[in-house]
């Protein structure tokens, strides 16, 4: 017992040890919101770069994400109202995008109300966000 | 006491004609100067996210207050902020109201006050120039106003876009 106890951490401290630069690769915000979309939904399974772009052109009323950020996301948008230059959405293109939590929270407030009159669901953010990192 | 208080009254005559001739543009004047020399970091960050961060000097502090505490529904928009963020933006923002306006009213809008209206009437620019798509509305100050981010709006840096 005692030989598989200390087998088993030296396994998983390899585990670690090799996952670890693969994890620092992973967003951490988006890894937040998986774990809040399991929350949300016991039956999530995961996001969708797919189905975030799809999300990102919809359009509801007048508007849709691409209004502003535009549908090429590693190009400058336009604020739709006041004309004023929006950096790149995609981190590849920007990377100061979806680094500070707060600040991620803060715009998906705003925009999902502006947009959709409504807060976004933490599987909509997830999918959004996996496909702003998938834009290489 | 009612002879007194009339006494009083004729005394401070003066003193009252005096602020009226203060009363520029009805008492609706921006500020001088219209930014002070520290500039509060987080307004210039917030503020300056969507459109120029328009400096306080523009507004009577009472504008500030009713526009700082709508910002989830600002002009069609939710620009709702963190409550320490607002609560330091809405301090920087009163602090630095215009100290000319002496009128009671608050508008939201800075289009909408007196001394904006009269600096720039149909005589000085035709309805029109305002629909052009380089310069949209007349909230795009620094169209024309090219240094309008640092609260230069000095008419010989004036230039009208086509």
């Amino acid at each position: 017992m005692k030989k598989t106890g200390i087998i088993s951490a030296i396994a998983l401290s390899a585990i670690f040890t090799f996952s670890a630069p693969l994890m620092a690769a992973e967003n951490t915000i988006l890894e937040s919101y998986r774990a809040a979309a399991r929350q949300e939904n016991p039956a999530f399974k995961d996001f969708s770069s797919t189905r975030g772009q799809a999300f990102h052109t919809a359009k509801s009323g007048d508007l849709s994400c691409a209004s502003c950020h535009t549908e090429n996301i590693k190009a400058h948008g336009k604020h739709a109202t006041t004309g004023k230059d929006i950096l790149p959405l995609a981190p590849s293109a920007n990377p100061d995008r979806f680094a500070d939590a707060a600040k991620v929270e803060k715009w998906f407030k705003r925009n999902c109300n502006d947009v959709l009159k409504r807060a976004c669901t933490a599987q909509e953010k997830g999918d959004f966000i996996a496909y702003t990192l998938s834009v290489k | 006491m009612k002879k007194l208080l009339m006494l009083m009254a004729v005394a401070l005559l003066p003193l009252t004609a005096l602020a009226d001739s203060d009363n520029k543009y009805g008492g609706e004047n921006r500020g001088k100067p219209l930014l002070p020399k520290q500039i509060n970091a987080k307004w210039q960050e917030e503020c300056g996210a969507c459109h120029i961060a328009y400096a306080p000097g523009l507004l009577p502090a009472d504008s500030w207050r009713k526009l700082m505490s709508g910002l989830d529904q600002h002009f069609g928009t939710d620009a709702a902020l963190a409550t320490n963020e607002n609560r330091a933006i809405t301090e920087f923002l009163v602090k630095n109201e215009s100290n000319r306006w002496r009128a009671k009213s608050a508008p939201l809008r800075i289009t909408e006050s007196a001394w904006f209206k009269a600096k720039h009437g149909t005589h000085e620019i035709a309805p029109d120039v305002w629909k052009r798509a380089s310069i949209k509305s007349p909230a795009n100050c620094q169209a024309c106003h090219l240094e309008a981010a640092q609260a230069d709006f000095n008419e010989h840096r004036i230039k009208i876009p086509k």
